[in-house]
């Protein structure tokens, strides 16, 4: 029997991403991991409180599975949080989920499937693979508002032919409709947003209580370098942002940029926010094969951002120039540029 | 594939034989034994013949024992219950205890400490988990109310020699309390010959059903209840009593005394096989607790740079059950109290693996099992690399 590791949360989706391979016949094992915590907020920790731990063994039993936890607090420390402060740290808005997806879910925990003697590994991401030729695509999930391929433009072709991604053909309504036609007690449990680390406090509380040192203040200035105000530290601050900088000014003042040498935040009005252009490195493409020549793709620069047309131009050194066809606002050091081609997640890499 | 149970000291299968004899006492007769009508008559028969019969088996009287819900309703009335009647008739304010003791008794005593004014006296152990009188000795005083220490550990094995242990507490006017909770499967439990004043057993270590124990309390020995009501058991413990689960108790109880040399014949050679054979196959591993003074059924040991609980989980995925010390369902492994007792390192502590053998255990089995652990350890010293990130 072809046997499958489900990395469980406890939510719905991986709930049922289980609940469907068991019903397709294969030999489903759960299993979960038990990230980092803040010291003392071990209950609120959003994806592995006992709690959380508490439903998925419940559904695990509900689906006569197997359910073993494996401990991953220190490699996620070491990988995923100091990353997170690592890149507030540079003045950066560093996207924490992609380094987990990729050196904690598919890399750790897929380890630890492959041990158990597991053929897959299935997660609830909202996302497709798909066959071509004798590559494997990663595509959109069929429900946009859900799709979550832009935490997944990580994978490799050696991961992708392990993974399987069971919910990504469903909507989400249809997923919570699923979950109660099998009776699994996670069928009206809500989404979870935020990094799960934060345990549903504010990133700056997080950052103040775990890196007080990197909250320097410095100087708010416009292009000109005219000082207009004073900032608390680089890491509060947003590209894009608008209120909340404290300073007075006749038109609406957003942020432009960050300066992480110079400790300073740069603001200018509405018009003179937006690029053109970005560089993007440690571009990884899901077909292993970096393109030799430039392409249309539509862009995307957040997780939660809407797609933009762009020309992509591979440079030397796993780099990529994007030009788009119209001035985005919220370019971002840190966070990802993902590109698509219809349904069809090319590749990706990091926001300079 | 068939999956392997090799964990009988965390729990045992009920015996068909007892099973047989508990299954009236649910519908058919089934009164209150402190009822007056005939009913009740029929339940207090099958209690009180039960209470004979562990009677017999422990060689003490049956107003010497109580029944209660398992093991650890045991250790809690024999230490809260004997402290607190010591404090009263003597003004005695210590518990000495040993630092390898199940959380029934370790944890008892510290919330005497906690909450009820008590003082507590942790026993260091030898290298072998082992408690030695003569440390006993040098901890009592006239201030000592209680002396709590395990007849056989159930992390590593080991036996501690509680007759001697229970002279010196005698000779110095201490109550003796022994858990033998783990013991009461293969050794013997003579509460005369073992001189303890309180012994602690519990049902589903020796075939019984979960859910029952005994107290042994010597005669004239003064507790306290700590579960009040009715004057059930001679008034130290409250609550209509589990009829069908203390004829069960009686009856596993009874079997094993009469079937302990067969029991004892049946899994000690594969016990040595495994100790040898993973001593021998296994680079960077160690036997905890030692060879001689040990559970008959029982093989542990620690490995090095390995997380005890993903190994249990490679092992289960090979359909191999089997238990560590510092298990965690929850992914957070710390070693036991019992792998720091007896000085083991946390590089060493974090890796324990316990096999526990019982009558269904099959040396086919156990040639299974070791052809598989060797490869096991091995992925999880792989993983473990992982893990340090």
């Amino acid at each position: 029997m072809t046997k499958v590791v489900v990395a469980m949360s406890g939510g719905v989706d991986s709930s049922v991403a289980a609940a469907l391979l068991k019903q397709e016949g294969y030999e489903v094992v759960g299993m979960m991991l038990r990230l980092w915590s803040e010291p003392g907020k071990e209950d609120s920790n959003r994806c592995c409180t006992p709690d959380a731990m508490g439903l998925a063994r419940r559904v695990a039993a509900k689906l006569d599975i197997p359910f073993y936890v494996v401990d991953a607090k220190d490699v996620f420390h070491k990988t995923v949080v100091e990353y997170f402060l690592d890149g507030y740290a540079r003045g950066e808005t560093p996207n924490p989920c992609l380094i987990c997806n990729r050196q904690i879910r598919w890399e750790f925990l897929l380890n630890h499937a492959l041990a158990l003697s597991a053929d897959f590994m299935a997660t609830g991401h909202y996302v497709r693979k798909q066959e071509a030729g004798d590559k494997h695509q990663l595509l959109r999930a069929v429900d946009r508002a859900k799709d979550q391929s832009y935490v997944l433009h990580v994978l490799n072709q050696e991961k992708l032919n392990r993974a399987l991604f069971p919910v990504g053909d469903y909507t989400k309504p249809e997923i919570r409709k699923i979950a109660e036609s099998f009776g699994l007690p996670t069928a009206s449990r809500h989404d979870s947003q935020d990094l799960c680390f934060l345990a549903g406090d504010d990133y700056r509380n997080f950052l103040q209580r775990n890196a007080a040192e990197m909250l320097k203040p410095g100087k708010i200035t416009r292009r000109d370098g005219e000082v207009i105000g004073e900032h608390n530290g680089l890491a509060n601050y947003t590209i894009g942002q608008r209120k909340g900088l404290g300073v007075s000014s006749a038109v609406p003042l957003y942020i432009l940029g960050k300066d992480a040498t110079s400790n300073t935040v740069i603001v200018g009005t509405q018009d003179e926010l937006g690029s053109h252009e970005l560089i993007a490195k440690d571009v990884n493409w899901i077909s292993g094969e970096a393109p030799n020549e430039s392409f249309r793709a539509e862009v995307k620069i957040r997780y939660t951002a809407k797609e933009a047309g762009a020309l992509v131009m591979p440079l030397e050194d796993g780099q990529v120039k994007v030009q788009f066809d119209a001035p985005q606002r919220d370019v971002t050091a840190g966070q990802a540029a993902v590109f698509y081609q219809g349904d069809v997640l090319l590749g990706g890499g990091l926001i300079q | 594939m068939n999956q392997i149970y090799l964990d009988y000291a965390a729990t045992t299968p009920v015996d068909p034989r007892v099973l047989d004899a508990m299954m009236p006492h649910f519908s058919v007769s089934f009164g209150n034994p402190s009822s007056v009508h005939r009913y009740g008559q029929q339940a207090e028969a099958a209690i009180e013949s039960a209470r004979e019969t562990v009677a017999s088996s422990l060689n003490c009287r049956a107003d010497e024992i109580v029944f209660t819900s398992c093991g650890s309703e045991s250790d809690n009335l024999a230490l809260r219950g004997a402290a607190l009647a010591m404090r009263e008739k003597t003004g005695a304010y210590r518990i000495v205890t040993s630092k390898a003791e199940h959380h029934a008794v370790s944890k008892t005593a510290e919330q005497l400490e906690r909450y009820f004014g008590f003082e507590v006296k942790w026993l260091d152990l030898d290298e072998f988990g082992m408690v030695q009188p003569q440390n006993v000795e040098r901890a009592l005083d006239d201030k000592t109310a209680l002396v709590s220490v395990m007849y056989a550990n159930n992390e590593i094995g080991t036996i501690n020699p509680i007759g001697e242990i229970a002279e010196v507490c005698h000779r110095h006017g201490v109550l003796f309390h022994s858990d033998a909770v783990q013991a009461a499967a293969y050794l013997p439990v003579d509460v005369q010959s073992l001189g303890v004043d309180l012994l602690s057993i519990g049902g589903h270590k020796f075939y019984g059903p979960k859910g029952v124990g005994v107290l042994f309390v010597r005669k004239g020995t003064p507790l306290i209840p700590s579960q009040t009501g009715g004057g059930q058991e001679n008034n130290l413990r409250a609550g209509t009593q589990n009829v069908p689960y203390i004829v069960g108790l009686a009856e596993a109880l009874r079997l094993t005394v009469e079937e302990r040399e067969q029991r004892i014949a049946h899994v000690k050679p594969l016990r040595d096989q495994i100790i040898g054979a993973v001593l021998e196959t296994i680079p960077d591993s160690r036997l905890t607790g030692r060879m001689e003074s040990r559970l008959p059924n029982h093989a542990s040991f620690a490995f090095k740079d390995v997380d005890g609980n993903l190994l249990l989980t490679l092992l289960d995925a090979a359909s191999f059950a089997c238990s560590s010390g510092s298990a965690c369902k929850t992914g957070n492994p710390e070693p036991s109290e019992v792998m720091d007792a007896i000085g083991l390192s946390r590089e060493w502590g974090l890796g324990s693996l316990r096999i526990t053998l019982g009558k269904d255990s099959s040396s086919n089995d156990i040639k299974e099992f070791l052809k598989t652990l060797p490869s096991l350890v091995e992925k999880a010293r792989e993983l473990a690399k992982d893990k340090r990130g």
